[in-house]
């Protein structure tokens, strides 16, 4: 069972992009490509923001065509504006399980576990200015974990981050990934975080999506579009 | 799917509370040959006023919004706050405290009366351009000033290592900065001007100064002319639109924003005579824009304690058709702001004036119902559309914002309809809309428009209640009122603009 492309075509102004692959269920894969090469618009896609043209996406032979973006089996940590700033962290962790006034007992206990998990442990009435960058990152993976979701799409949201901070949240992705077992696609532009989180990458350029390929393999003997970019 | 339905719902309200009186007032109006002398005469004089009071206010401006950007000075950004609240001021309050200053009684007349001059006289055209010219010369200099903060600071860095001299520095900077921005200054003070009722009701009159609405006015309440005012109200619809258009189309939705702009260093010398000149500037604006209102709180101190009941009483009146209209207005904008047709429908404000709806309004209301009862609810519904432009302004912008910025997690999120105003939209909206309430809040409070065509003595809001007290030269218990009634107004804006500031997280 796998998260399945089919025929795949997306557009968006007069930029395309085809696709057709198969990644395992509970993999882990890198994005590599270009700028502008339409990494995003693929993540647009599967999350639902981009209707194909053409095409099919199923996961585990369940067809998502036409499935609302918060009714997919997906969860997206986007590049910024992944938490509202007006709610505290454990408020924004909140909105994955209820969207009601207030929550449970039961559902506040599950806020703080989760929370604690990524070591935020007690900070749920904490407001995201009181908190750092790392830390707000945890929050959100925090709410990803709570989603419930099998699928995760990660752009690029560490890329603020300083080099040993980015590397502490690639392993707890990894990490949770593992203890989940979700599916994990995650765009990066840097090599070695492309490395720290599989073996296995896709490459998006020159309009089409391949692979997966190893990520070794790849990245010592990139083709000529992502030779240029690196 | 919830929210589509609101936002349709209000959509289609608001057009039909704006459409149906306007085929009201269609169906009645007769053909454009029962117009008189007299009526081709107030359009005329309309015309001819708001093309005045604009050419005035931009004179003035320019030298006084060139001033405030070149020179920094104790009080420059208060003063510049200051400018927005005219906006808010109530007509009439404002229109007391010119006469305290320019009336027969007032200050300058006194002064040239002691160095053996004739005294002023206030009524008549030049009065009305003094009111306009007062409320519309600080909206001129902040469009003006505006203006000028948006050139690049570069440019100013160049000129001055150039060291170009005063001719060039025009050429270069100040005609660029001037030819784009007065245009649109002197258009927003003329169609403002177009439409203006209670200046011209209280300082104009006669054959020789009556606008289009106060002709409106008098052929409802005078001559009980139903079918003239209809026609005159197509004739001021007409015109109004296609005024209100050109400067839509032209400029933009005129903002109720007040704009401090970003800190520049003007970086040329200035010489002692560049800035005492400047000062004598801003300090004649200023005392121009201030004094009538300081000379209402002065006068007006003494007055409070002794107020009459019946001041109390259209107090309440106004204060409840305030808060009423505010809630119509945002419930009206918000679904309005979230979509371009509602946006759209939302400037039916700026075209229509309050006498033209009211005299539809009470067209629809005649044959079922006595339409002086409804006074105070036909003065909300108005005073809520008349603001709502003004909300628009304020709350679609950022409601676009934060779709742009929120809009992907939330949806992410499965963060829908309600629950997603609950979650993102409100919290995040909270100064827009409490600007909104404030601007709303404080318009409808000093409104002195619709409800003098509706007006019987048991209904009167407080700002026609104080015009009564003018006309019966009861001057104290005015000044009393009209103290109370900025207090009120300023009090409202202060009050629900606060609300949307504190406890919002940015």
């Amino acid at each position: 069972m796998a998260l399945e492309l089919k025929n795949l075509l997306l557009e968006k102004g007069d930029f395309s992009l085809t696709a057709d692959l198969s990644l395992e269920t509970g993999s882990l894969t890198s994005v590599l490509g270009p700028s502008g090469a339409g990494k995003s618009t693929l993540f647009d896609g599967l999350a639902g923001f981009l209707e194909p043209k053409r095409g099919t996406i199923s996961f585990e032979g369940l067809n998502l065509a036409g499935l609302e973006p918060g009714k997919r089996p997906i969860a997206v940590l986007f590049q910024d504006n992944n938490l509202f700033p007006h709610l505290t962290a454990g408020q924004n962790v909140g909105l994955a399980i209820s969207h009601k006034r207030r929550l449970s007992n039961s559902q506040v206990a599950l806020v703080d576990e989760v929370l604690e998990r990524v070591d935020l442990g007690g900070l749920a009435d904490r407001s995201l200015s009181q908190l750092s960058g790392g830390q707000l990152s945890r929050v959100a993976l925090a709410r990803m974990l709570l989603l419930e979701r099998p699928i995760w799409l990660l752009d690029e949201p560490f890329a603020a981050l300083g080099p040993s901070l980015k590397r502490d949240m690639l392993a707890l992705v990894k990490e949770m990934a593992a203890d989940v077992g979700v599916t994990v696609l995650m765009i990066t532009h840097d090599p070695s975080d492309a490395l720290a989180l599989s073996d296995s990458a896709i490459l998006v350029a020159e309009s089409r999506v391949e692979g997966p390929f190893s990520t070794q393999a790849l990245l010592a003997d990139p083709p000529d579009a992502l030779r240029h970019y690196l | 799917m919830a929210s589509r339905v609101v936002a349709i719902t209000s959509a289609g309200l608001v057009t039909a509370l704006v459409a149906i009186p306007l085929v009201a007032v269609f169906n009645r109006a007769g053909g454009i040959a029962t117009l008189n002398a007299a009526d081709w005469a107030a359009l005329r004089f309309t015309v001819w006023q708001a093309m005045l009071s604009a050419l005035l206010s931009c004179v003035f401006a320019i030298p006084a919004a060139r001033a405030l950007h070149r020179q920094r000075f104790w009080g420059r950004e208060t003063l510049i706050t200051v400018l927005g609240a005219p906006f808010i001021l109530p007509v009439i309050v404002a229109i007391l405290g010119l006469l305290a200053v320019f009336g027969r009684e007032g200050m300058l007349s006194q002064a040239l009366m002691f160095v053996g001059l004739p005294r002023v006289h206030i009524y008549g055209l030049h009065g009305i351009l003094l009111a306009h010219v007062f409320f519309n010369l600080p909206l001129a200099i902040r469009l003006i000033l505006q203006g000028w903060q948006d050139v690049p600071a570069e440019r100013f860095r160049l000129v001055a290592q150039l060291g170009l001299g005063s001719a060039a520095m025009f050429r270069v900077i100040e005609w660029p900065v001037l030819k784009k921005a007065v245009p649109g200054a002197f258009l927003v003070v003329f169609v403002v001007c177009l439409s203006s009722f209670a200046v011209a009701l209280t300082l104009g009159g006669g054959p020789k100064a009556t606008t289009v609405e106060l002709a409106i006015y008098q052929a409802f309440r005078f001559d009980f002319d139903i079918g003239k005012a209809a026609t005159l109200s197509v004739l001021q619809l007409g015109f109004v639109g296609v005024a209100a258009a050109v400067l839509l189309r032209l400029v933009g939705t005129p903002s109720a924003d007040v704009g401090l702009g970003r800190d520049q260093v003007f970086l040329r010398k200035m010489t002692p005579m560049r800035r005492s000149l400047d000062a004598m500037v801003i300090l004649i604006v200023a005392a121009f824009l201030l004094l009538p209102i300081l000379s209402i709180v002065f006068a007006g101190l003494f007055e409070l304690p002794f107020l009459p009941s019946s001041v109390f009483q259209s107090a309440k009146h106004s204060l409840i058709v305030a808060l009423i209209s505010t809630a119509l207005c945002l419930f009206f904008a918000l679904p309005l702001a979230t979509f371009k047709l509602g946006q759209t429908i939302s400037l039916f404000g700026f075209a229509l004036s309050p006498l033209v709806l009211g005299t539809g309004l009470f067209l629809l209301i005649q044959p079922y119902a006595n339409p002086f009862e409804l006074a105070l609810v036909v003065t909300c519904v108005t005073n809520a559309l008349m603001a709502l432009p003004f909300a628009i302004r304020a709350i679609g912008p950022a409601f676009g914002q934060i779709d742009a910025d929120y809009g992907r997690t939330a949806t992410m999120l499965n963060l829908m309809g309600w629950a997603r105003w609950r979650w993102l939209y409100l919290p995040r909206l909270r100064r827009p809309i409490g600007f909104s309430a404030g601007l709303a809040a404080a318009l409808s409070m000093g409104d002195l428009g619709v409800i003098v065509l509706f007006a019987d003595p048991d209904r009167a809001t407080l700002p026609l209640q104080m015009y009564r007290l003018m006309s019966a030269y009861q001057m104290e218990a005015a000044s009393g009122a009209a103290l109370l009634l900025l207090i009120l107004s300023l009090g409202l804006f202060w009050i629900f603009d606060q609300g949307g500031r504190r406890g919002f997280r940015a």
